[in-house]
């Protein structure tokens, strides 16, 4: 890329059948993937899904064994990371230890040459609010402010594309919150396009504008946050991104607008248009908080679907909800999350209750959902060790 | 403070890990270090003493040779100076250039082991046994090896005559090249092994931060990888320096040198033991010492590394 100019602003990226293997094992399979320019893109999966290295491909740090990369038009497959304008936020952070911040956040600027690469990193400082630790050593700072940091290394070269490896994972609540909005408002301000991998699919849908949900290797679905949330396609996003209620059984009926399908000898009906497949052994879903309780049978209405009647197995009050679960028998467990309207739980554990949900909230899913605790293991290590990391991030600060 | 240069830092990029242990001194910790501080006064200090006492000894009148007594002669210091000064200027010629040589060769091989034989954990282990195998045998002996190797009858001198890189009557043992190349050999090992240390805790994943900050591969050689092996860098050159500077095996003539080459050392040992001039030895070894402390001090000022001690 040219010496001494900023990237005119972000460039779209194209990923065409990027396939990634390592000796042993398959991280990325035919992996293709659009993202416009000046979007803030979100690649969300479990870990070990290859989100991880469909950046690090991008970055440059890894060759794909198959397919092609390209940025703004252009082919950067065999470009070397230190040739493509692409700059990464490292989940580690990265920083040079043996600099000061300062240094730290002028070297990309000096490698290609800009003259006021001081004047633009102290710039970059100002604009993560840490222009007064300019001199210190990155160890002396917070496990925030070396994110802030990392952040304005990276972003201080305006690059076409920015990458972001689960930066936030390391912090606490509040901090998070903080950095979620900074990250929002710096994308807005700069006009770079994003690309951030996480896991966190909260962190997910609340800065991105589009969300592709990847897992192993593929992407399950892509669309913006809301759209995944409300009308997911598998039963990997449906339990990825939040919870979901999913039942199982044959279609009955698939005249008109609505599909009807036999879940353990009750009909349960879904919108044509909001179901993936119209035949056969389907799985449909409803997500918990569109359940209601009812404390007895409700009469039949069109547009409405009901199951009961159930007993209240366990109700835990969480301040803005409650989380109820519901045995129906011959149907399984149903949780339903109730808003607080009124004062603590409405319902009682072992009440008999009855469940109703509008048809249209349903949706109809092109998968049905794997026998459980198959693909937990990896996720629950994740959780694990990011709270380890945090716990100790935690220890530092308050010693500090 | 120049032998905190030696201690092992810890990695640049690890925080130090906050002691979490109240720094109380209890009368233990005391009697622990007793036998140390009774060990360094008895066979440290007290020779210490004894040694610069010497240094301004003055001989006894009439007396037989090596008779000396308690005096103050300074002058003792100039002396050696003016006689000596070739030999204390070629002692630290030798010793800076085998230290540069020692770590233009070990630092590629320090690297090679700490970083591309990561992935292999038993050829990184075998690797450092080779490194460190030379111990093994006596240095005397390994030094006798090389003589051999050099001498004028060996193989080495026939066959560079043959190609005409020597010229014919012409020597390899005894002559400056010997001396250097047996000091960087025997000092190899010394400069590898503190360069290996601190290359094996290289954090890669900064290097690949400064790929994707536009650095090419020799850029970030030389300002990530090369700073962050600083402290090995200079325990290795001091590991190597002091000793070689004070060395007297390679260059004597019994070894690899010549009276040409005698370093100081020769001349230490040659007043000691044969021409029974303590005085001179002892005001050679006390310039000695302060000569590579001051070196070695403003060495590693310099090298700025107190601040990733």
């Amino acid at each position: 890329m040219a010496r001494s100019t900023f990237a005119e602003s972000g460039a779209d990226l194209r990923l065409d059948g990027i396939t990634k293997r390592f000796p042993g094992f398959t991280a990325i399979e035919g992996l293709d993937l659009s993202i416009a320019a000046g979007s803030f893109f979100a690649l969300l999966g479990p870990s070990g899904c290859g989100k991880t290295t469909t950046l690090r491909l991008i970055a440059g740090l890894e060759e794909p064994t198959a397919g092609r990369i390209l940025l703004g038009g252009k082919d950067v497959t065999s470009t070397k990371p230190y040739q493509r304008p692409v700059n990464t936020v490292f989940q580690s952070y990265a920083l040079f230890p043996h600099m000061s911040v300062l240094e730290n956040v002028a070297f990309g600027l000096k490698r290609r040459g800009f003259k006021d690469a001081t004047a633009k990193a102290h710039e970059a400082l100002r604009l993560v609010e840490l222009d007064h630790v300019a001199q210190r050593r990155p160890a002396q700072l917070s496990g925030g402010q070396q994110q802030r940091v990392a952040l304005a290394r990276a972003v201080v070269n305006r690059p076409a594309l920015l990458l972001l490896d689960e930066p936030l994972g390391a912090l606490d609540l509040k901090l998070r919150r903080q950095m979620q909005l900074e990250l929002k408002t710096i994308q807005g301000e700069v006009g770079l396009t994003f690309l951030h991998v996480t896991h966190d699919q909260e962190e997910a849908m609340t800065m991105a504008d589009t969300v592709a949900v990847m897992n192993k290797g593929r992407i399950e679905q892509l669309g913006a946050p809301e759209e995944l949330y409300e009308l997911p396609r598998t039963a990997f996003v449906a339990n990825f991104l939040g919870n979901s209620n999913l039942f199982t059984g044959e279609v009955v009926s698939a005249d008109g607008d609505t599909i009807v399908v036999d879940v353990g000898g009750r009909r349960l009906a879904v919108p044509r248009v909001r179901a993936q497949r119209h035949a056969g052994e389907v799985t449909i879903g409803v997500r918990p908080e569109k359940l209601v309780l009812l404390p007895d049978e409700p009469t039949p209405q069109t547009g409405r679907n009901v199951l009961g009647p159930g007993r209240v197995i366990d109700a835990s009050f969480s301040g803005v909800s409650t989380q109820y679960q519901v045995a129906v028998p011959g149907i399984g467990i149903v949780a339903v999350f109730a808003q607080n309207l009124g004062f603590g739980p409405v319902m009682q554990e072992g009440a008999e209750v009855w469940l109703t949900w509008s048809v249209d909230h349903g949706f109809g899913l092109s998968d049905s959902p794997e026998p459980p605790a198959t693909s937990a293991g990896d996720d629950v290590d994740t959780s694990a060790l990011a709270l380890q990391r945090r716990e100790r991030l935690q220890a530092e600060l308050e010693e500090a | 403070m120049a032998f905190g240069a030696f201690l092992q830092a810890p990695a640049p990029g690890v925080a130090a890990a906050a002691d979490p242990a109240p720094r109380r001194r209890s009368k233990v910790a005391l009697l622990l270090l007793l036998p140390g501080v009774l060990y360094l006064a008895v066979f440290f200090l007290a020779p210490l003493v004894s040694l610069v006492m010497t240094s301004f000894q003055e001989p006894v009148e009439f007396g037989d040779i090596g008779q000396y007594q308690t005096a103050f002669r300074w002058e003792n210091y100039l002396a050696v100076v003016e006689t000596y000064a070739p030999h204390i200027f070629r002692s630290f010629s030798y010793a800076a250039l085998a230290t540069a040589l020692a770590l233009v060769f070990s630092y590629p091989l320090a690297y090679f082991i700490g970083v591309k034989l990561r992935q292999a954990p038993f050829l990184q282990s075998l690797a450092l046994v080779l490194v460190v195998a030379p111990f093994f045998i006596s240095f005397l002996l390994r030094t006798l090896a090389w003589k051999q190797m050099f001498a004028d009858e060996g193989w080495l001198v026939g066959a560079l005559q043959t190609v005409q890189l020597l010229p014919d009557g012409a020597h390899l043992t005894g002559t400056p090249f010997s001396v250097v190349f047996g000091l960087t050999y025997n000092f190899i090992p010394f400069m590898t092994l503190p360069i290996y240390a601190s290359l094996e805790r290289l954090d890669l994943r900064y290097l690949e931060a400064a790929d994707d900050l536009y650095a090419k591969r020799s850029t970030a050689f030389w300002r990530i990888t090369i700073p962050l092996s600083l402290p090995g860098i200079v325990s290795g050159t001091l590991l190597t320096f002091i000793p070689a500077a004070g060395d007297y095996i390679n260059a004597s003539r019994d070894f690899l040198g010549s009276t040409e080459t005698a370093m100081v050392g020769n001349v230490i040992e040659a007043n000691f033991l044969v021409l029974q001039n303590y005085p001179a030895a002892a005001s050679l070894s006390i310039l000695l010492m302060a000569a590579i402390l001051v070196l070695v001090s403003a060495y590693v000022v310099r090298s700025g590394t107190k601040d990733l001690l």
